[in-house]
């Protein structure tokens, strides 16, 4: 037999020189936020173009210098060496305070923009050109969200560059969102058409079902007759029909924009979903007492406008501002975001999200999809249980040999991909023998 | 009430725990002085990488324990009395039982190598040799592991996710060689090499070398290489822990010596897992170690059915096991001998980059498939397991491949590619031909 050669065989070794294009990727990052800070003073107003290329530029370079070749130097394969230990990723220092900044954006967003004007103001180029108008906050959110979707895509695609799955479905999110929530809405905006995001639906974007919406929407002609068929459409025969075929995961992980944030920038946090049983309760709870909530108040708000306006008087509008409030920002934003580095990536669509509720419910009572489990072969380690976003405790059902049903499991295929024996498969399937219990 | 009482809380012990409570009320108490709680064992490696806590190895919460009423007792059993039924523990208690299941586990191999017990010098099996680990490894950058097993590729990965550089010394020919055949030992030392580690085959520990502190700084070989390192990790295999039933009147050979029940020669006394010789009970065969996680499970379901009136005889059905290769996973059904066995004809196939094979040994008279070995590809353990039971042919096998495939959706299919890789090592066997054949 011919000896072993390593002559011929890329050799991975960590080394220095990837320690060194990381510090480099910090420091462009660096200097990117330093210069997103330089332009909050307001001197960027002297060259907009300028600093938009130094602050979002660099930030994004910077990121993608950080990230990209400690994956790419690696061979493919699961990639989750020293999560544990890292500050970042392990509710350290620097998770707190990037929790404290991403949460200290969302109030200022929220509560005190004029204090954002400046960046605003930087992306008035952008803003003029896809938009005809100038910028906003809400332009400013949209576009950090939607830069952080597709930075931290791409990341991702090259982290699990060995499992299509997770390559199809990250692009399937970065599409959604930069197509649907992002170009779509500023196109209609040219166009002076209302605003209206088709990759949301009732019950996650609950206006989209309010009478005063409708009306609104009726008003503004065929483009508003064609938004709200595509909003009914999508969510009584849509949603039903896809998550039967397909379980919850065809929007949760594959269309949705929180869904999008939670699986690419949120990925680093995916560990931190509380796994026992009483978050369980707990989740149960607080989803569907959010879903009862949107159902009876959108009950109520047809009533009273069939009733013109006898029962409630003008209500929804104080409706919008108090779930808005309540829900919108400070549970799906400030908790759901802005919490990622403490409480994981998932918390908003795990114990708040309506949409998530009621897919949840197709999902485990009537549908074709669920995670099967490979004979005896799991050995119980537990990497399915840690990485679950949704907190599943996949491992209970795995060493049994059971089936994962679960009205919460979003599909995004991760307990598969880092199982190190090959145990657990998404699949789509006859419903007969999709609950396989084990006593 | 009848007391069964468990030493050891490893998989064994505590499968044995929970099937037997399933079936009865009888007082169980397991106890352990190595955790307080049961983990998984085979997530040790994940805890050094980082990938996960030791919490998150506990396939159960805590409180799983009080609620099922199964004791958990942390100390050390100094001493069995199976003529008064009771035991003595480090910490002064005495406990009786009614019935005993002894699941000690494992100890590590050493062959008396001089120096092997000098500071710097371990094994990996349990918990304590995971913390001394952490200790023996802080800041170094040299490690030597001997042996080529399991154990021995985990401990390699774990180091060298600490940047810390593997020299990997395997008395075979090539890894793992003595139980996987050459084609496949040789995918397994490419993927070692493309890790970066230095694989040094055919060579034997002669001594480990003490520096001026007292500390490992060097192993000798047997062809008289010196190999300066700080730390060597010992994993030439696994050897049964006897040692609480040394001095008791249970019988022992290298492990505990049950018959098929898992019955010692001591009535109401059985052994379970890792440490038990079942003895043979044919003319021509030898006493089996069954030293698997899967075992330890398998062993512990039928013991339960014993100590609750069902006397069960275990039998272990088709063989199967799993590993985890650095990234290529590995799975096996049925039996494939290291080298060929008369009789048997292998059909083997590989993709261009070696990350891939298919093996199937069969029967060279009617066909039929003995055993598979596979890496990369995910298959389903109850398609295998059938397949083989019920004798089905090479050719039946090769041509329902996709029946077993268990690989994540979107994933590219080999399929076709094995079959035609088939065809053309074996055209006497291809469909039309293998009934003539046969006939």
């Amino acid at each position: 037999m011919e000896p072993l050669s390593i002559d011929n065989l890329k050799i991975y070794n960590p080394n220095k020189k990837l320690e060194t294009i990381k510090k480099i990727g910090l420091t462009i990052l660096g200097f990117g936020v330093l210069m997103l800070l330089v332009s909050l003073t307001g001197v960027s107003s002297t060259a907009p173009i300028l600093f938009l290329i130094l602050s979002f530029g660099f930030s994004i370079l910077g990121a993608l210098t950080y990230c990209v070749p400690q994956y790419k130097e690696a061979p493919p394969g699961i990639k989750n060496n020293k999560i544990f230990f890292n500050s970042f990723t392990s509710k350290g220092t620097i998770a707190w305070i990037t929790g404290i900044i991403i949460t200290g954006f969302y109030v200022l967003l929220y509560w005190f923009p004029n204090l954002l004007e400046n960046w605003i103001r930087l992306l008035d180029p952008i803003s003029h050109n896809l938009r005809g108008i100038k910028a906003d906050q809400w332009f400013l959110y949209g576009t950090f969200y939607t830069l952080a979707v597709l930075v931290m895509g791409l990341k991702i695609i090259i982290k699990y560059r060995h499992n299509r799955y997770q390559i199809i479905r990250t692009l399937s999110v970065m599409f959604f969102q930069f197509g649907f929530a992002y170009l779509i809405p500023a196109i209609l905006h040219k166009l002076n058409q209302p605003e209206y995001y088709f990759s949301y639906f009732w019950p996650l974007k609950y206006q989209y079902l309010f009478p005063d919406t409708i009306k609104g929407l009726f008003n503004s002609g065929g483009i508003g007759y064609f938004m709200v068929f595509w909003g009914a459409i999508m969510t009584f025969i849509a949603t039903p029909i896809l998550t039967y075929f397909f379980g919850k995961r065809w929007y949760c992980s594959w269309v949705c924009g929180c869904g999008g944030l939670a699986e690419t920038a949120g990925d680093p946090f995916r560990h931190l979903s509380d796994k026992s049983l009483k978050a369980w309760k707990i989740e149960r709870w607080m989803i569907h007492s959010v879903l009862i909530f949107i159902v009876v108040t959108t009950a109520l708000l047809w009533i009273n406008s069939a009733m013109k306006g006898a029962m409630l008087g003008d209500v929804s509008l104080t409706f919008s501002k108090v779930y808005g409030f309540l829900i919108g920002s400070v549970f799906s934003g400030i908790v759901g975001v802005g919490f990622y580095p403490i409480m994981g990536n998932r918390v908003w669509c795990r114990f708040g999200c309506p949409m998530a509720a009621t897919l949840g419910i197709i999902q485990r009572f009537k549908s074709r999809f669920r995670i099967t489990t490979n004979g005896s072969q799991c050995i119980s380690c537990g990497n399915c249980s840690t990485y679950c976003e949704m907190g599943i405790d996949v491992r209970s059902y795995a060493q049994r040999g059971e089936n994962i049903v679960r009205a919460s499991c979003v599909g995004c295929g991760i307990c598969s991909a880092v199982c190190p024996r090959g145990v657990l498969k998404l699949e789509n399937g006859k419903p007969e023998g999709r609950f396989n219990l084990v006593k | 009430m009848e007391h069964l009482v468990i030493i050891g809380n490893g998989i064994a012990g505590i499968t044995t725990a929970k099937n037997v409570r399933k079936q009865s009320d009888m007082k169980i108490t397991v106890i352990s002085s190595e955790t307080k709680y049961f983990y998984s064992r085979t997530a040790l490696m994940y805890i050094y990488m980082g990938h996960m806590r030791f919490e998150d190895t506990k396939p159960y919460e805590d409180w799983f324990w009080e609620k099922n009423k199964i004791d958990l007792i942390y100390a050390h059993v100094d001493k069995i009395d199976t003529d008064n039924n009771s035991l003595s523990l480090n910490n002064g208690e005495k406990i009786s039982y009614n019935k005993l299941v002894v699941a000690t586990g494992s100890h590590s191999n050493k062959f008396g190598w001089p120096g092997q017990d000098l500071p710097g010098v371990q094994g990996l099996f349990s918990k304590q040799d995971l913390d001394l680990l952490e200790e023996n490894t802080k800041n170094i950058k040299h490690a030597v592991i001997v042996g080529g097993g399991l154990i021995g590729i985990e401990l390699a990965e774990m180091l060298h996710s600490r940047n810390i550089h593997v020299t990997f010394l395997i008395r075979e020919e090539l890894y793992w060689n003595n139980i996987l055949p050459n084609e496949d030992s040789e995918l397994i030392c490419k993927e070692i090499l493309t890790h970066g580690f230095d694989l040094i085959l055919n060579s034997n520990l002669k001594e480990i070398l003490a520096g001026e502190n007292g500390r490992v700084c060097a192993v000798r070989t047997d062809n008289g290489n010196e190999i300066e390192c700080e730390f060597v990790g010992l994993t030439p295999g696994v050897h049964p822990n006897i040692d609480v039933v040394k001095d008791s009147k249970i019988e022992t050979g290298m492990g505990i010596l049950v018959n098929d029940y898992l019955e010692t020669n001591i009535p109401n006394v059985y052994s379970a897992g890792d440490c038990v010789e079942i003895k043979a009970t044919k003319e021509n065969e030898r006493n089996r170690f069954e030293q698997l996680w899967y075992t330890g499970r398998m062993h512990g379901e039928v013991l339960a059915n014993t100590i609750c009136g069902k006397r069960t005889k275990y039998e272990r059905g088709i063989w199967f096991n799993s590993a985890k290769f650095l990234d290529i996973e590995y799975q096996t059904y049925g039996f494939v001998s290291n080298v060929r066995r008369d009789g048997e004809k292998t059909f083997l196939w590989q993709d261009k980059d070696m990350k891939r094979a298919l093996r199937v040994v069969f029967n060279e008279k009617d066909y039929s498939v003995v055993g598979v070995n596979v890496f990369g590809i995910r298959l389903k353990h109850k398609v295998f397991e059938d397949w083989i039971k019920t004798k089905k042919t090479v050719n039946y096998v090769i041509n329902n491949l996709i029946v077993a495939n268990f690989d994540p959706e979107f994933f590219k299919n080999f399929e076709t590619q094995i079959l035609n890789e088939f065809e053309n090592q074996f055209p006497e066997l291809i469909n039309s031909n293998i009934e003539k054949a046969l006939a």
